[in-house]
C-alpha cells in the first residue's frame, strides 16, 4: 500500500506539537465536516483523511510508532525481529543496510481512501483493529444515497414498496404527490457510525418518469385535448381521460383554439395533504377537417360567402 | 416519516456527555424547539438530527453559537437554493 503523509494531509511540520496538530486538523475539520458539507462525497472522504491523520498523531504513542517505522512501517515486526536476533549472535553490521529496513520483499499496496466512512487500510495495518479512539469524539456514520425511479401514475398515489438495503428488505411507505428529485430520509439505514456514533441516514431521491400524457407543474396538471371544427363551432361534449378516470366535459359553442379549461381539484396530489389536490388544465386544439366532400367543400363556400 | 416521540433532555445530554445549557442555548437562540413537560425539558424526536449535528459543530470543531447560527443559516440557504434549482429543472423538463 503506499504511503500515506498524515503530516502532509494535516498541513503540518514533522515536529510539529501537539497543539499545532489540534489546531490543524481543527481547522481542516471545520473546512470539510459532512455537517458543513451536505451530499458532498469529495468533502466526506477528505474529511475521513483528515480525521485518520489526527488519530494517529493526536496520541504519543501511535505518533511515535508512525515516525519510528514511516514508510515501511508494514516490515516493522520483522525489522526488530532480525535486529533481536542479530543481538543475539553478536552480529553488527550487515542485513538491512542502506535504507534502514527495507527490502523485505512483498507486495504491493494500494491507498483505499476509506471509501465507506472507514480508515485507509494503511491505518487498519499500522494499527490493527483496536483504533484506540477512547478520547475520540463520536461520529454519526456517512449517509447513503439511492435512487428509486417511480412513474408518475405511481407517484399519484400512496403505495407501499419494499427496499432490499445492504441485505435488509425495508418497507417504505411514499406518499401521493412525491416530486422528481424529492428527498426521502431513513434514519440509521446508512453506514453505521464511528467510536459509538449513531448510524447515518439512507436518502432515497425519486426519480419520476412521466408515462402519461400530462405535463406536471408543481401539483397541477397541463394536456391538450383535440376537438373537431364542428364540436368548437357549434359546442358539444368530450369525455377525456384524467389519472382519476374519464371525466365528460361540456365545450362552450364557438371554441376558440387554445382555449384553456380548469378543472379545479382535478390534478396532482399535494404531498402529505390528504384530499387535497392541484387543478388539472385543459386546452383545447381545435383540428380541421381533412379530405372534404364536394358537398362539404360548397356548404363550406356557402358559409364563407355568408360571413363575408 | 413524522414522529412526535419526545426525547427527555437529560437523556440526551448524558449520552452525548453534554451541559444542559448548551441545549438551553440553542433554544434560545431560536435554533432548536424544546417542549416542556411539568418540570422537564423534552427534545422533540424530529429536532434530534438538527441538535445532534449541533453539538457536533460545538463540541468537534470548537465553533461558538454563533458561528452554529451562521452556519444554520447558510445552510438552510443552500437547502433552499437547491429545492429552487430542483424546481426549474423540473420545469424545464417538463
Amino acid at each position: 500500500m503506499d504511503f500515506v503523509d498524515y503530516y502532509k494531509t494535516l498541513g503540518v511540520a514533522k515536529n510539529a506539537s501537539q497543539d499545532d496538530i489540534k489546531k490543524a486538523y481543527r481547522k481542516l475539520a471545520r473546512k470539510f465536516h459532512p455537517d458543513v458539507n451536505p451530499n458532498d462525497k469529495e468533502a466526506h472522504k477528505k474529511f475521513q483523511q483528515i480525521n485518520e491523520a489526527h488519530e494517529v498523531l493526536s496520541e504519543p504513542e501511535k505518533r511515535k510508532k508512525y515516525d519510528q517505522y514511516g514508510e515501511n512501517w508494514k516490515h516493522a515486526d520483522q525489522y526488530e525481529q532480525a535486529r533481536q536476533q542479530q543481538q543475539q549472535a553478536g552480529g553488527g553490521s550487515g542485513g538491512f543496510g542502506g535504507g534502514g529496513f527495507g527490502n523485505f520483499g512483498g507486495s504491493e499496496y494500494t491507498y483505499s481512501g476509506g471509501e465507506e466512512g472507514g480508515f485507509s487500510d494503511f491505518f487498519e495495518s499500522l494499527f490493527g483493529g483496536s483504533r484506540g479512539r477512547r478520547s475520540q469524539p463520536k461520529y454519526r456514520g456517512q449517509d447513503f444515497n439511492a435512487e428509486l425511479q417511480l412513474s408518475l401514475t405511481e407517484a399519484y398515489t400512496t403505495h407501499k414498496q419494499t427496499l432490499t438495503i445492504n441485505g435488509k428488505n425495508v418497507r417504505i411507505t411514499i406518499p401521493a404527490g412525491v416530486e422528481n428529485g424529492q428527498q426521502i430520509k431513513l434514519k440509521g439505514y446508512g453506514s453505521p457510525g464511528a467510536n459509538g456514533g449513531p448510524n447515518g441516514d439512507l436518502l432515497i431521491t425519486f426519480v419520476i418518469n412521466n408515462n402519461t400524457d400530462f405535463r406536471r407543474e408543481g401539483n397541477d396538471l397541463y394536456k391538450t385535448e383535440d376537438i373537431d371544427l364542428y364540436t368548437a363551432l357549434l359546442g358539444g361534449e368530450k369525455t377525456i381521460d384524467t389519472l382519476s378516470g374519464k371525466i365528460k366535459l361540456k365545450v362552450n359553442p364557438e371554441t376558440q383554439n387554445g382555449t384553456k379549461m380548469r378543472l379545479k381539484g382535478k390534478g396532482f396530489p399535494v404531498y402529505k395533504k390528504e384530499g387535497q389536490f392541484g387543478d388539472l388544465y385543459i386546452t383545447w386544439e381545435v383540428k380541421l377537417p381533412t379530405n372534404l366532400t364536394q358537398k362539404q367543400k360548397d356548404l363550406l363556400t356557402e358559409l364563407s360567402k355568408l360571413s363575408s | 416519516m413524522e414522529n412526535d416521540e419526545l426525547i427527555p433532555a437529560e437523556d440526551f445530554c448524558m449520552y452525548h456527555n453534554i451541559e444542559y445549557s448548551f441545549i438551553s442555548s440553542l433554544e434560545d437562540s431560536g435554533l432548536i424547539r424544546v417542549t416542556a413537560v411539568e418540570q422537564h425539558t423534552f427534545i422533540p424526536a424530529d429536532e434530534l438530527q438538527k441538535l445532534e449535528k449541533f453539538v457536533r459543530l460545538h463540541y468537534d470543531l470548537d465553533i461558538n453559537l454563533e458561528g452554529i447560527e451562521t452556519i444554520n443559516h447558510l445552510l438552510e440557504k443552500i437547502d433552499e437554493m437547491n429545492k429552487q434549482i430542483l424546481q426549474l429543472k423540473n420545469k424545464v423538463i417538463s
